[in-house]
């Protein structure tokens, strides 16, 4: 811990968890989603959706998914900024199972058709966890450098993908991998050491079987 | 990190050095992060600048999501300035800081968390006033912020700054041993005086436990930012005196992590405890 995670962060209140950690997990919702959202749907879990609207929660989730950070003071009236800026968004409570009381689901539908589902946690001074992307359990912050890459469930795509990751030159401190049986596809989490430039995420999507990769760098985060 | 995990070893860090707490603390923390001499003063300048002006943007017409929280800062800030304070007019202004911060943050107005959001104004409340009263310059508030963090940081890794895990004596039990400090920093005390300034504070404040009604950082939370800047004051004062804490800072702290361990999780802003299981609790509840 840094003195500056003691004083600190500059932040709009009242709380680290249910409003700076909410604006958080809707901004790592509209990072996973490269593009501006047009339309989402929110559900809260658990202490969110019990004293989420005293914290604002809801109003703290749409302002990260419009972009603004946890310090914005635009964040109580994120409702507006969404209206101006063609933002059309649900909101619910949903029971999820197994997870931290403090947590949401949120589905993100960018202006260029892209698709997002996003389940995230917020256990406690603003940090989160997103534990379940596109319908699979992971586990990532994104507070470091982190590559996503969804491919075949097949034998082989370990080791061709951290052979490009080290081509770059970057140092893979964890690879987390979840596999869906059904669906036949599995989800890799490389979190590295360094930026993960654009390249990586370019030559990988060449490979045969890999259908998405997301670079999320956190440059710029607070 | 090893300089932050006693007071003790705090301070001989800038003994050995020979240098003052608050610079020990700003070079090893730039040492850890990686940070130079000027980012690290410039970002504790910035903390120090959005205190000052969440201070000075309290509006006592705001209401909270809940309607329960607001006004209470300028109330008291009227109070004062009608001169009716018995125990003086910095007293007084130091109370309506601590009820304006606290109320500040639950409007989702930008505050620094210090630690915490719910926490928030105990450090500001102890120190503009004061600074004011006693014409710090920028500088010496700043190396005042230094002094709360190492406290802090100490704090944070031999137990805990979350009321979840600790209860409220790691909130404001913590954010009142860190202002304390940084008090005898501000006027002119030396480092042994800080220590025992913290060990006093958070003494006092041992077993404070957190039970927000209706699980939201208002009630009782804004109202102890002002025991916690209070207690800071006389904690402060005590060791200007040269009282000293019969129990060490470091022992003090592990005290409260053994406490906050034997608290049920019904004190551990679970919300379902103390206050919040009142009546009148259970009441709000409901409303909110
Ligand atoms: S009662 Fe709990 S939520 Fe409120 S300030 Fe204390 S520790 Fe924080």
């Amino acid at each position: 811990m840094a003195i500056f995670d003691i004083l600190g962060p500059i932040m709009v209140g009242p709380s680290s968890s249910h409003t700076a950690g909410a604006v958080r997990i809707g901004r790592i919702t509209r990072r996973l989603l490269g593009s501006e959202p047009v339309r989402a749907k929110i559900f809260l879990s658990g202490s969110f959706a019990l004293t989420g609207e005293g914290h604002g929660t809801p109003r703290a989730i749409v302002a990260g998914l419009l972009g603004l950070k946890p310090d914005d003071q635009r964040i109580p009236e994120s409702f507006k900024l969404a209206e101006e800026r063609g933002l059309e968004f649900e909101m619910g409570a949903v029971h999820l199972k197994d997870v931290h009381p403090n947590s949401a689901l949120v589905t993100a539908w960018g202006a260029d058709g892209g698709r997002v589902e996003v389940g995230a946690s917020s256990p406690g001074g603003g940090m989160i966890r997103v534990f379940e992307l596109d319908g699979l359990r992971t586990s990532f912050s994104g507070s470091v450098p982190t590559l996503l890459v969804k491919n075949m469930d097949k034998p082989g795509y370990v080791s061709r993908v951290s052979a490009v990751v080290a081509w770059y030159g970057l140092n893979i401190s964890t690879l987390r991998m979840e596999r869906d049986s059904r669906g036949g596809h599995s989800l890799m989490v490389i979190e590295c050491d360094q930026h993960i430039p654009h390249g990586v995420s370019a030559e990988l999507r060449q490979i045969d079987g890999i259908y998405k990769v997301t670079r999320l760098n956190p440059e710029g985060e607070v | 990190m090893e300089v932050f995990s006693s007071v003790d070893g705090l301070l001989k860090y800038a003994r050995d050095r020979g240098v003052p707490l608050w610079r020990a603390v700003m070079e090893a923390d730039m040492a850890e992060e990686d940070m130079t001499e000027p980012e690290s003063l410039e970002k504790m300048g910035r903390m120090l600048a959005v205190m000052r002006s969440a201070l000075a943007g309290y509006n006592g017409g705001d209401r909270s999501a809940s309607g329960l929280a607001g006004g209470d800062g300028g109330r008291m800030a009227q109070f004062v300035a009608s001169g009716g304070c018995v125990a003086g007019e910095l007293f007084g202004k130091i109370v309506a800081a601590a009820l304006s911060m606290g109320e500040c943050n639950a409007c989702m107005k930008r505050i620094v968390a210090a630690p915490t959001a719910g926490a928030c104004g105990v450090l500001p409340a102890v120190l503009i006033p004061v600074g004011e009263a006693v014409g710090a310059g920028e500088q010496r508030m700043v190396e005042a912020l230094y002094v709360a963090a190492g406290i802090g940081e100490v704090i944070a890794n031999r137990a805990s700054i979350s009321g979840a895990e600790c209860g409220c004596q790691a909130e404001i039990g913590s954010a009142s041993a860190m202002a304390a400090a940084a008090l005898v920093h501000l006027l002119g005390g030396t480092m042994e005086e800080m220590a025992n300034a913290s060990a006093m504070a958070l003494k006092s404040l041992l077993g404070l436990v957190c039970d927000p009604v209706g699980g939201l950082v208002e009630t009782p939370c804004i109202k102890r930012n002002v025991i916690g800047a209070v207690n800071a004051l006389s904690a402060g004062e005590m060791a200007l005196a040269g009282i000293t804490s019969r129990i060490p800072v470091d022992e003090v702290i592990d005290a409260m992590a053994e406490v906050g361990a034997a608290l049920p999780a019904s004190l551990r802003e679970t919300g379902e405890g103390g206050l919040a299981a009142t009546p009148t609790g259970e009441k709000y509840k409901h409303v909110i």
